[in-house]
Formats: structure tokens, C-alpha cells, sequence
């Protein structure tokens, strides 16, 4: 277990530096006030971690998870993604790292709708150019590891919670990214489906090396992470490896 | 992603909102139908009127005695007359002419075996036929010493002939105009309706030596209705009218200072008129359909703008698996533009469809080109890229994490 850890988290993936976010409202006054959610985050997080985020609800968790994901921008500090400036890459460049680089989970799952669990997997793909043939091939891989080849062909609407994360996460991983963000992946899910999930991320994690940062408010969803993290009001208080777990497991 | 993999998002796009899109799609195939009718209908009045007056003759003058009423555009009455054969003959005589065809007129009844016909007569000389670009379906015209003896020989419209003969070959048959036995000796080719509408069909043709002595009769010998004059060509159609008025008023011995006792008309003048007409109802025609296709593209432009909002998420959604601004702006541009060139395509349908119905009901020339067809497809996708390049930049231009959020 150890010696997995080692290889994978030699060279920094994530590394964040006095990043800081502000939003800007306008008050019933008509007056700009400006409230500050993240405060001067310094973070580093390796190849191959397994992070989880806690912190109660508005400490902006989501808000990291998004400047993660590169669909956010910091208001100011500086975010580097295995090694390059996020601040200096285009719109393109972006779509590409979200395409390739990084998968999402989230607690809504995001599917799109009316689109069938294949195509819904196979999409990124088609974004990445492959043709769509080749796309559905491959969807229907990556669908038969997560044991739903029998859903293919259901929309959303006709999968249940489990399913549909489940599917989401094939979506997430069908580009091969190196990292996956999951804000609350199993916030929306009965405690045996979150326990199946979070297996799954572990797997993942072990098995494949890749880097799994996740936000989540339980802490037997936590347990499975091996570092944590706690946000209070935009701010690191705590974190540490999750050495509980990993005695836990070495148990097994 | 590559341009056919967004084609087939787009379309899966429409087929998910098929009432939504049927309806978009609506507007854009009234607005094709209607222009795709319209400008047929109006290049159908266009080519009838050419036709009608490349059949009329090219380069002609129409003199007719009596003067001008002011403004007006008078065939000469019929107790005017001034004009005689010998004017026309002295007419030809102009180095700007190239002939003349006097002619006279009248109503007969005609017989062949039971069957009665009544029609125009115009007696005149061969050149008429030649003058008035009319063609021989059978037969041929008569000729100049037939004039000069006054023979009984008849040339029939394609109507006249049609109702006395049938099916029967008229020429070398003899007819009886007001009880006289007439030999026919030529059919004309239809020609149509003249451009004051007047079926030019039904008429028989004699040497107007025949119709004068023998059939209508004259109290003024050697006066005749009116002539048609053919210029030598189109640029000296100005001279023509100079010399004429020239000759004419010095046979007639009119004094200066007095008005003409005969008046000149440019036919091709008034063909000109009524091309221009003809074409001015085609554009009038063409930019009213243009409005319902204008209104038919801003209904695009709206129902995509609430698209886009509707779908904010799912563009956020997009956007996180790796869609960049190009591939939205793409699928949403593509979109419209689908409505658009499918709209298009239907209502180009309709159109000709329309169009061959109005041309069956209201018995109208309708034509359509090939270039009609490429205008309405050309037309049809511009307005989905101009309507629909708004929404879908607004579309693409939308924050990752912003569209992701929306509720
Ligand atoms: N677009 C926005 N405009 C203004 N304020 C925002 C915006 N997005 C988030 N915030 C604020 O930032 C703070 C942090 O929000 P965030 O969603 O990151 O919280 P969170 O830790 O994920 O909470 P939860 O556990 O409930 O999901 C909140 O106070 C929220 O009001
Ligand atoms: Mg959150």
C-alpha cells in the first residue's frame, strides 16, 4: 500500500498558492459588497492522493472543488496544474484539461438528460474528436466494468441514484484522466450505494494510481480517503493522513 | 470534436424538442413558401409577358388616323379616316422602315359544311404576317398578286380553325365568308393573348383588296384601319417616328401649326412599360414574402435564445467533460441552421406545390427556376447563421462554473 503511495505522489498534481475567491454582490442598496469565500489557501496535493475535503456547509468547499476543476477562476493567488500556470491557459486549452486531465462527479450526478447511459459516457470522447462509433464502443467497455452493460440503452430517468452515479463515473474516467474531482458523490445516495461507490474510487485509486480529491460530509465516506482536509470559513484548518484508514485496511 | 459528431448532437437536440422545433420550423417554411411562390409568380407574369411580346414583333410602329386625345392612347375612330393604303405604301418607301401592313377590319359570319363561325376579319397585305412575327402552322400566306387580283383566299387563326375544322386539315377547303366560297389557304400558329389581353386566335386574314370590294366594303376606298410599321432596327425607331410624322403630314397637306390627322405609336415603348410593370410586381411580391421570412428568422432567434437558457446546464454540463466554446458555438449555430435549411427545404415543397396549384386554379403562367430554388435554400440558411449565431455565441460564451450552477 505504502509503496503504491510513494511512486504515484513524487510529482506535485495539484499546487495551490495564497489562492483566494471573492464574490462580488450588489445589496438591496444597490452597493457592491464583497464577500470573501476562500482565504489564502496553500495546498499541495500529489500524484496518486486520496484526498477528502470536509467543512461545514458554506465553508467553500465547492468553490476549491471548481477552481480545481478549472471551472472557476481564482480571484487572486495562483493555481498550478502538473506544473502549468492555470491562470495563463486559454478557454481551449481548459476545455482540453477538463476533457482529458480531469473527470467530475458530482452530487447531482449531471447527466445529460434524454441521452442514454452510452452516449452520456461516451460524450467526452466525442469531444476529444474520436469518432462516435469508437466512442460507443469504448462506453460500452468502460459501462461493463462498472457492471451496468445491462443499462446502456436507459436514459437518466430510467436509472436509479446508484446507477446513475455510477454512470457518471464511467463518464469521468472514459478519457483515462489523472485526476477525479467528486464534490459530494455520495450526498445524494443510501449508505450501502455510497459504500459501493467509494469502493470503486478506491480501486481506482490503488489500482490504476489515479489521484482522487473528494468533498464529502460524512466521515465513514471520509474514512476511505487518505488524507483529509478541513475548510472552516475559507480557511485550511486541518490536514492530515488518514492514518486511521490505513491501519484500517491494512487489517484486511 | 469533429463537425459531424456536433451535426449529430444537434440533431439529437431537435428530435428531443420535436414540437418545439416542428413549430420554429413552421415559420421558416411559410417564409420559403411564400417567396418561393412569389417569385414564381411573378417570373411567370415576367415570361408571359416576353413571350407575348416577342410574338408581337420586334421594332414596331402603330399608326392609326385621328388625332391624339390628350394623354390618351387612341386606336383611331372608326369615322376617322385619314390613313389610305397609299400611305402605307409610301410609308415603306422610308429608308428607316423595313415594311408596312395596312389593314382593315371587320366582324363576318363564316360556314364550313353546318357548322357557323362568327370572328374579326382583318384585310391586309403578306407582309402583316411578317411585320406581326406570325408563324404558319399550315399552308402559307397569301401572297402579292392575290392582293392585286382580290382573290377569295382566307388565312384562319388557330382558333377560327380549330371551330370550323376540328381536327380536319382546313387548307386547300373551301370556307363561305358572308355566303362568298374562300379557299383556305394557310393556318396560324396560336399565338395568345395580345398584352390588353385581347385573344389573337380568333381572326381570319384576307387580302385587303378581297375584304374591301367584297366583304366588309368601304365608303372611303382605299382607307384603311390602322398600320403596323416595322422599323429597320431598334435604334432608328426615334427616326422612324420622325419620318413617318414627316411623310405623312405632307401627303396630308397640314398646314404648320395644325395637329396631326393620324397618330404614331412605339409599340415596343409600350412593351417596355409593361415589362417594367411586370417587374416591379415581381420585387414588390418577392419583398413582401421576404418579411415572413425575416419574421420566420426572428422567431428562430427567439425560440434558440430560450433554448440556451433552458439548457444553461446542460452547457455547463458539456463544457466540464471537455466541450470548448467552438464545439457549443457550433452545435447551437448548427441547430438553427438545421431549422432553418429543413424549414427551408419544406417550404420550398409547399412552394412549388403552391405554385403548380395556383398555375392549375387561376390558370396562370407559374415558373420556376433552378436559381429560385438555390436563392430560397441560400436565403434560408443566411437567416439561420444570422439569427442564430447570437444565441449560440451567447451560448459559448457562458462560464463553465456559471452554467453549471444555473437552476
Ligand atoms: N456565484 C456565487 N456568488 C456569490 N456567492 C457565492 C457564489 N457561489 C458560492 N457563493 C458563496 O460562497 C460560499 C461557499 O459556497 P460553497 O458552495 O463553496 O460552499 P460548500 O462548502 O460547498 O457548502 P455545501 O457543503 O453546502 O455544499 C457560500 O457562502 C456561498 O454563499
Ligand atoms: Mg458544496
Amino acid at each position: 500500500m505504502s509503496s503504491i503511495q510513494t511512486t504515484h505522489s513524487t510529482q506535485s498534481l495539484i499546487q495551490l498558492e495564497q489562492l483566494c475567491k471573492s464574490y462580488s454582490l450588489q445589496d438591496v442598496h444597490g452597493q457592491t459588497i464583497t464577500t470573501q469565500v476562500l482565504y489564502h489557501i496553500n495546498l499541495t496535493i500529489h500524484q496518486g492522493e486520496f484526498v477528502a475535503i470536509m467543512g461545514h456547509s458554506g465553508s467553500g468547499k465547492s468553490t476549491l472543488m471548481n477552481i480545481l476543476g478549472c471551472l472557476d477562476t481564482p480571484t487572486s493567488g495562483s493555481y498550478w496544474l502538473s506544473g502549468k500556470n492555470v491562470a495563463a491557459l486559454s478557454s481551449n486549452e481548459l476545455a482540453q484539461i477538463r476533457n482529458r486531465n480531469i473527470g467530475f462527479v458530482f452530487q447531482g450526478f449531471n447527466l445529460l438528460k434524454r441521452m442514454t447511459a452510452l452516449d452520456n459516457v461516451a460524450t467526452p470522447l466525442l469531444y476529444a474528436g474520436i469518432s462516435r462509433s469508437k466512442s460507443r464502443k469504448q462506453a460500452l467497455e468502460f459501462l461493463r466494468h462498472t457492471g451496468l452493460e445491462d443499462f446502456a440503452m436507459h436514459q437518466p430517468n430510467q436509472l436509479s441514484g446508484g446507477q446513475q452515479q455510477r454512470v457518471a463515473i464511467s463518464r469521468a474516467l472514459i478519457n483515462h484522466p489523472s485526476l477525479i474531482l467528486a464534490d459530494e458523490p455520495t450526498g445524494n445516495l443510501d449508505s450501502q450505494t455510497s459504500n459501493d461507490i467509494m469502493q470503486l474510487f478506491e480501486k481506482l485509486n490503488r489500482d490504476q494510481g489515479i489521484t482522487i480529491v473528494l468533498v464529502t460530509h460524512e466521515d465513514d465516506i471520509a474514512a476511505y480517503a487518505k488524507r483529509l482536509i478541513h475548510l472552516k470559513d475559507g480557511h485550511v484548518t486541518i490536514d492530515k493522513n488518514n492514518t486511521e484508514v490505513t491501519a484500517l485496511h491494512e487489517t484486511f | 470534436m469533429n463537425l459531424s459528431a456536433i451535426f449529430g448532437e444537434a440533431l439529437r437536440a431537435l428530435r428531443q424538442n420535436r414540437l418545439r422545433t416542428g413549430l420554429t420550423m413552421l415559420g421558416m417554411i411559410i417564409g420559403v413558401a411564400a417567396v418561393v411562390l412569389m417569385l414564381s409568380i411573378g417570373q411567370g407574369a415576367r415570361t408571359k409577358i416576353n413571350e407575348t411580346i416577342a410574338a408581337m414583333g420586334s421594332n414596331l410602329l402603330l399608326v392609326v388616323p385621328g388625332a391624339t386625345s390628350s394623354g390618351g392612347f387612341s386606336f383611331g375612330s372608326g369615322s376617322v379616316r385619314t390613313l389610305t393604303i397609299n400611305d402605307a405604301n409610301a410609308i415603306a418607301e422610308l429608308s428607316s422602315i423595313r415594311s408596312t401592313a395596312p389593314v382593315t377590319s371587320g366582324t363576318v359570319q363564316l360556314n364550313y359544311a353546318a357548322k357557323n363561325w362568327s370572328t374579326l376579319i382583318t384585310g391586309t397585305t403578306p407582309e402583316y404576317f411578317d411585320v406581326g412575327n406570325w408563324a404558319m402552322e399550315s399552308g402559307t400566306a397569301f401572297t402579292e398578286s392575290e392582293v392585286r387580283s382580290a382573290a377569295r383566299v382566307v388565312v384562319l387563326g388557330s382558333i377560327t380553325a380549330k371551330s370550323l375544322f376540328g381536327d380536319e386539315e382546313p387548307v386547300g377547303k373551301t370556307v363561305r365568308i358572308t355566303n362568298r366560297p374562300f379557299l383556305v389557304v394557310g393556318v396560324l400558329m396560336a399565338k395568345g393573348q395580345s398584352l390588353t389581353g385581347r385573344d389573337q386566335d380568333d381572326n381570319v386574314f384576307v387580302p385587303i383588296s378581297t375584304s374591301e370590294r367584297q366583304i366588309t366594303g368601304n365608303q372611303f376606298p382605299g382607307s384603311i384601319r390602322y398600320m403596323l410599321v416595322q422599323g429597320a432596327s431598334a435604334e432608328e425607331m426615334d427616326l422612324a417616328e420622325i419620318e413617318i410624322t414627316q411623310l405623312l403630314r405632307q401627303r396630308h397637306r397640314i398646314p404648320n401649326g395644325k395637329d396631326n390627322d393620324f397618330t404614331v405609336r412605339n409599340l415596343t415603348a409600350i412593351a417596355d412599360v409593361a415589362t417594367d410593370a411586370a417587374k416591379v410586381m415581381s420585387i414588390v411580391l418577392g419583398a413582401i414574402a421576404s418579411v415572413s421570412l425575416l419574421v420566420g428568422g426572428i422567431g428562430i432567434m427567439n425560440i434558440m435564445l430560450v433554448s440556451v437558457t433552458e439548457r444553461t446546464r446542460e452547457i455547463g454540463i458539456r463544457m466540464a467533460i471537455g466541450a470548448n466554446q467552438r464545439a457549443i458555438l457550433t452545435q447551437f449555430l448548427l441547430e438553427a441552421m438545421m431549422i432553418c435549411i429543413m424549414g427551408g427545404l419544406i417550404g420550398l415543397l409547399i412552394g412549388i406545390g403552391g405554385a403548380w396549384l395556383v398555375s392549375q386554379v387561376a390558370d396562370m403562367l407559374i415558373v420556376i427556376t433552378l436559381g429560385m430554388i438555390g436563392l430560397a435554400f441560400l436565403f434560408s440558411s443566411a437567416v439561420g447563421i444570422f439569427f442564430g449565431f447570437y444565441p449560440a455565441q451567447k451560448a459559448a460564451s457562458l462560464k463553465p462554473v456559471d452554467a453549471l450552477r444555473y437552476e
